[in-house]
């Protein structure tokens, strides 16, 4: 079956590329644009590893195909921080040991990323019942959710800025 | 876990949609959000030669509030109900329901006809839809029709949708502002399916008693359910304690709940009756519809 | 050094988590390589059965297939060795590294597909017929027991072994107690589920006939030395590299049946091949944990005092013996007394195999279950003879006089079967643990119900042994621009690894940590290592450290010496430099400089400490709430406390995920019933958000030049008994004892049934009557 033709746009960047109709949008970041941030921990949708920014809302990569996305703009775990720096969040997660192994690390911050754009005041219940989405292993979420809350002001700053 | 081999189509209107269906003959399959559809892929536990998106059609995804009902576009996302303030009051038994769908990635993408084409027992949508009376709209190669939420649901993960048939609107009967309700469920985890769960309704008449009530149950039997014989003893009662431990004990005979490796069928009628006497509490507690 | 545990103790942050923060973390799905294949393996759909026929004739005929192996295609199949615990009991069950003649689980590998891409080498299992005459399965322990039907039909019985832990004379101390108790409790089959899957990239250079394999850990120089003799070449052809690992929780990096079939693919094909396993088979082919029956009993006298424990626990080891199968057999009966002072032992652990995933360990393994079995029976000895709960364990935790102190022996094994409790001020931790979690108030709430829900506290105390040995070797460079690289040969896999052994290197040395450079767990980095198990990375590895930068430093003042002509005690050391009056150097001009040091050691840590939980039970749902969880340790010297708090937090939500909710299903025919992370429930956010841990730093070891002992497990360990015991707090108006986990909410709610109708029955006879 023949490969389709896909344009998006992913971390600020145009990308046209073609990937075939079964593939999805998790592979088509890993394996053809080398975007290997993006992690598969189980490929059903339910562990949250694999979470992208699709047009602002965070979604499961696994659970879309690379079709499905063209047309789209794609931020992942590559474009949260700036080229020098860590993001308020992922310093965040740094400070409060809110990660050990790291390979839900990614997923968890975008989508805590995609939330605290939308809800810079969401609180610990809100946050906790968002992070249910993304299962993690080692940290047991504390440490995720108090670094969560500390990154709030910062995404509160820039929302009163604009 | 790589998905089976697949050609994909994305059309620009229903019509389309549906001639692309009949086409393949019962080996194409619609996508929306694929929330549900791709891990079914995933596991290979589908295989269909063609899917068909619907992401092009236009005019599927507004939530229509009318004086006879609310109306859900099929590609209406869990987000989508959650962020319209209306349905608090147009439809507050829905926004509640809505809010235990899933995850927050998923309510993203997920959808109100990949919910009802996925026909799960436990979930949450077909309940409402069963439980309010609802109607399916679908469109197939002979015109459209609506199918009643009750013969719509015909098994785990079935429905008498036809293969070349296209679901385009759930509508669910307009909501008097006094109707008092309740919506509990159980699950293992925040956002898991429920192990059993209660959606029901009543309006209150002059005289203080309960007219017109509806109970729906899921997670319990193949189909969600609506108990007509609980819904006997509710009404012309009063809304007590008493009443209700009546229906509770009634809704009790009444189910034949299923086994599965999750919870037995002896935990699951225990459960439901719990789930129901607490959306029962709720619903008197809550006096004008509102919490 | 000018400034002594400048590092060591404080909360430094990792080195590791900038890379992992940005998704520049290197796993080993991310590894780019030119040419790669991809591997899929065909796995037994069936518990048990005889292989006739594979056919593979379709399946290599599918476009961008490249090879299909089967057994025939390897020759004489070469079987896993066990790594820890060998006994020839155990050789006849081991595992296969494909199944030739016989299936004997569900998932167990029987054909392997190299594809020039992922998704086709999926199609192509599809298209292999095989052809299995199916046998009567062999579904649990009890079936097992009867040998009517036989796994290992050479063998002559499921029954592989029985491991006896024994102490003093328990048919004595039973004879003239005053009390006994016996009782019958169960763990369920679960397992470590690390978020990444396991995952390897075979390298074959057919030219200098030379492997190199990515995706190892663990055990990395064990493994090579194993895979190079199953490969038939020398060691110093085979090479394993680490890359980062998403976490491993002791199931990951043993030898399974695919560390050896991809680095035979990759010679087959003669080039790149990757496999990397997916969810659903991750569920039926990683090593599987936990599965164990207890039948014990305990001898008290009127005081509370434990004279004995005895009994036996039947454990459900699944399919094969696998590298570490007698791991949690051993732990459960030798740690089963804990902390506590019980004289009098006689417990066995009897293993059968059974037609489901083998078994492995996983973190606190055997631990975990003893402690269970052994806190539940504790509790209910204490109630019996109307005990404060508290009271009964202050009155048997070991007094530090009491140490060191030799748990009970194990007989008949392979490494003599003795430990002992290092040292500890076991009663002092109790009873900051009952404080810190306000137990003299929140105990006045016991059995009550309040708006709806029952309210229970209860409490446990654990051992946790740590330091595995034998050995561990660290070797040090001096790099030009006077860094230091430092290697060793433990294993990082997402505990934090780097940091941590790189605040003792910096300390050691007294260097800023950004002068220290540590990697750690590839083959090609020192001559020998032992890995991550057994709590024992930072303990041997940073003694390696603490010995090889000795041993560095040194080497640094005689060339110092040499070079300035003076005395070398003269020589000074200041932030990287060597002085001596004016004159002073950088380490850097001795580049090159290298020195390799092992550190010996076979006494085992055991750091301690208690837990206390406050939950409150739903009769009518079954589900319970940790309304506060509280661990209290002492870890005798804190390297970080940083990454040391967030492996007892992670450590008690794993532990949680174990008493409630994780659960490997089977049915009568051995099909795996949860394969799917929808059916196989993990913690999440929602779950358990109020645990609060406290560790110590009381009394330093003994017996490392550090004064630590491993840690990481304890977390866990307690958190069965201690939930299960506030459980039975919370429910004493019904009666109700949890004996069996997981506790989920039908398995809850029925206990509580049962326990009413029982009552009901008792009132209506007590009328009659």
């Amino acid at each position: 079956m023949p490969d389709l033709p896909i344009n998006l746009t992913v971390n600020g960047l145009p990308v046209s590329t073609e990937a075939p109709a079964r593939m999805t949008l998790a592979d088509l970041l890993r394996e053809r644009l080398s975007l290997t941030g993006t992690h598969l921990a189980c490929e059903h949708g339910v562990c949250g590893a694999c979470t992208v920014i699709v047009d602002g809302l965070a979604v499961r990569a696994c659970l879309m195909l690379a079709v499905q996305a063209d047309g789209s703009e794609i931020v992942t775990v590559e474009g949260l921080g700036s080229q020098d720096g860590l993001s308020a969040l992922q310093a965040a997660f740094r400070k409060h040991h809110a990660l050990q192994c790291g390979f839900c690390t990614p997923g968890i911050l975008t989508t805590m990323h995609a939330l605290l754009l939308s809800e810079p005041s969401a609180d610990e219940a809100r946050i906790r019942e968002v992070l249910s989405g993304n299962l993690c292993r080692c940290t047991g979420y504390i440490p995720i959710v108090e670094a969560v809350l500390e990154a709030r002001a910062s995404y509160a700053r820039a929302e009163a800025a604009e | 876990m790589k998905l089976p081999s697949i050609n994909y189509a994305s059309p620009t209107s229903v019509a389309e949609a549906v001639h692309l269906l009949a086409k393949h003959e019962g080996e194409a399959q619609i996508i929306s959000g694929g929330q549900s559809l791709v891990p079914m892929l995933a596991f290979r536990l589908a295989a269909p030669s063609l899917l068909v998106d619907l992401r092009r059609v236009s005019g599927l995804d507004r939530i229509e509030i009318e004086g006879e009902a609310v109306v859900l576009g099929a590609k209406v996302r869990w987000r989508d109900i959650e962020n319209d303030s209306r349905l608090a009051t147009a439809h507050p038994l829905l926004a509640e329901a809505v809010r235990h769908v899933a995850h927050y990635q998923v309510r993203n993408r997920g959808t109100v006809g990949g919910s009802l084409a996925h026909a799960d027992p436990a979930a949450e949508l077909p309940a409402v839809a069963v439980t309010c009376g609802a109607e399916i709209a679908v469109v197939g190669p002979n015109g459209d029709r609506r199918v009643k939420a009750d013969a719509f649901f015909v098994g785990p993960l079935l429905t008498s949708l036809a293969p070349s048939e296209v679901i385009v609107a759930l509508r669910l009967p307009a909501w008097p502002p006094q109707r008092r309700w309740g919506f509990r469920e159980f699950a293992r985890r925040t956002g898991d399916f429920a192990l059993a769960g209660a959606a029901l309704f009543y309006d209150v008449d002059v005289n203080g008693r309960i007219a017109n009530s509806r109970v729906g149950v899921f997670g319990i039997d193949d189909v969600p359910l609506r108990l007509l014989e609980v819904e006997k003893v509710l009404d012309g009662t009063r809304p007590n304690g008493a009443a209700f431990a009546v229906a509770v004990a009634r809704a009790r005979d009444t189910v034949t709940p299923r086994t599965d490796i999750h919870a037995d069928a002896e935990y699951r009628r225990a459960l439901l009756a719990t789930m129901l006497e607490r959306a029962l509490q709720d619903a008197a507690e809550r006096k004008n519809g509102h919490a | 050094m000018n400034r002594p545990n400048a590092w060591i103790g404080s909360a430094v942050a990792r080195v590791e988590d900038e890379r992992f923060l940005r998704g520049r973390g290197c796993f080993v799905g991310d590894i780019a390589a030119e040419g790669l294949r991809h591997a899929a393996i065909l796995r037994s759909p069936l518990a048990h059965g005889r292989i006739e026929r594979i056919d593979t004739a379709a399946a290599l005929a599918l476009p961008g297939v490249v090879a299909v192996i089967t057994a025939s295609d390897i020759g004489a199949v070469p079987r896993i060795p066990m790594r820890q615990h060998a006994v020839p009991e155990g050789e006849i069950y081991r595992q296969p590294v494909i199944a030739h003649d016989k299936v004997r689980y569900v998932g167990e590998p029987v054909a392997v597909v190299i594809a020039e891409d992922p998704a086709v080498a999926e199609d192509a299992l599809a298209l292999i017929e095989l052809d299995i005459t199916e046998l009567p399965v062999v579904a649990d322990r009890h079936i097992a027991a009867r040998d009517d039907v036989l796994m290992f039909e050479e063998a002559g019985t499921n029954r592989v072994r029985v491991l006896c832990a024994r102490m003093g004379d328990a048919d004595a101390a039973f004879a003239a107690a005053d009390y006994c108790r016996r009782e019958s409790f169960s763990v369920q089959r679960h397992t470590a589920m690390p978020m990444e899957p396991r995952g390897l990239l075979a390298e074959w250079d057919a030219a200098a006939n030379r492997l190199t394999l990515h995706g190892a850990t663990k055990v990395i120089f064990y493994n090579r030395r194993t895979l190079a003799e199953m490969l038939g070449v020398a060691e110093t052809a085979v090479d394993l590299i680490e890359v980062d690992v998403g976490g491993g929780f002791g199931a990951r990096g043993e030898l399974y049946p695919e560390d050896f079939l991809i680095p035979f693919a990759a010679r087959h094909v003669g080039g790149r091949v990757r496999w990397i396993e997916d969810r659903r088979e991750h569920l039926m082919a990683m090593n599987h944990a936990r599965e164990m029956y207890a039948d014990i009993e305990i001898a008290c006298r009127r005081d509370g005092t434990v004279l004995g424990l005895r009994g036996h626990v039947d454990v459900d080891l699944g399919a094969y013996v696998r590298t570490n199968g007698f791991t949690a057999p051993r732990n459960v009966v030798q740690f089963m007394s804990g902390p506590y002072h019980v004289p009098n032992i006689e417990l066995d652990a009897v293993v059968y195999v059974t037609n489901k995933t083998p078994t492995g360990t996983y973190r606190g393994p055997g631990r975990f279950e003893a402690s269970f079995f052994g806190e539940r029976l504790f509790d209910m000895a204490a109630q019996d003879l109307g005990i404060d709960p508290a009271e009964f364990r202050r009155r048997n935790l070991l007094r530090e006089e009491q140490l060191p102190y030799p748990l009970p022996a194990l007989l008949d094994t392979d490494d003599g079967g003795k430990t002992e409790c290092d040292n500890g001020a076991y009663a002092i931790v109790l009873d900051r643990c009952l404080r810190e979690f306000g137990w003299s108030e929140k105990i006045k709430l016991q059995g009550r119900l309040i708006d709806g829900r029952y309210h229970g506290v209860g409490l446990g105390c654990f051992i946790e042994g740590g330091a595995g040995g034998p050995r561990e070797n660290a070797r040090m460079i001096v790099e030009p621009d006077g860094r230091i690289a430092v290697y060793v040969g433990s294993s990082a896999i997402g505990q934090g690894l780097e940091t941590i052994l790189g605040q003792i290197a910096a300390d050691a040395l007294g260097l800023p940590m950004d002068r220290v450079r540590v990697a750690h767990g590839s083959t090609t980095l020192v001559s020998d290592g032992f890995g991550s198990f057994h709590s024992r990375s930072t303990v041997m590895g940073g003694s390696a450290v603490l010995l090889a930068a000795e041993a560095l430093l040194a080497a640094i003042r005689d060339a110092a010496a040499a070079r300035f002509g003076c005395a070398v005690n003269d020589v000074r050391f200041a932030d990287g430099l060597a002085s001596h009056g004016s004159e002073q150097v950088a380490f850097g001009a001795f580049a090159g400089l290298s020195v390799e040091r092992t550190y010996h050691n076979k006494k085992h840590t055991y750091s301690y400490g208690s837990h206390a939980a406050h939950v409150a039970v739903d009769a009518g749902t079954g589900h319970v709430e940790i309304l506060d969880y509280v661990t209290v340790e002492d870890v005798g010297r804190i390297i970080n406390p940083a990454t040391l708090h967030g492996q007892v937090l992670g450590a008690v939500v794993q532990g949680l995920g174990s008493v409630f909710l994780e659960h490997l299903q089977y049915d009568e025919n051995g099909q795996l019933l949860t394969g799917s992370l929808a059916d196989y429930l993990l913690p999440t956010a929602t779950d358990f958000p109020r645990i609060r841990g406290l560790s110590l730093g009381l009394r330093p070891c003994p017996n490392n030049p550090l004064g630590a002992k491993g840690a990481g497990e304890g977390g866990l360990i307690a958190v069965g008994g201690v939930i299960g015991n506030a459980i039975a707090g919370a429910l004493r108006s019904f009666g109700v004892q949890p004996r069996d986990l997981p506790l989920s909410p039908p398995r809850l709610w029925h206990l509580i049934d049962q326990a009413r109708r029982a009552a009901a029955n008792d009132t209506r006879n007590g009328h009659n009557g």
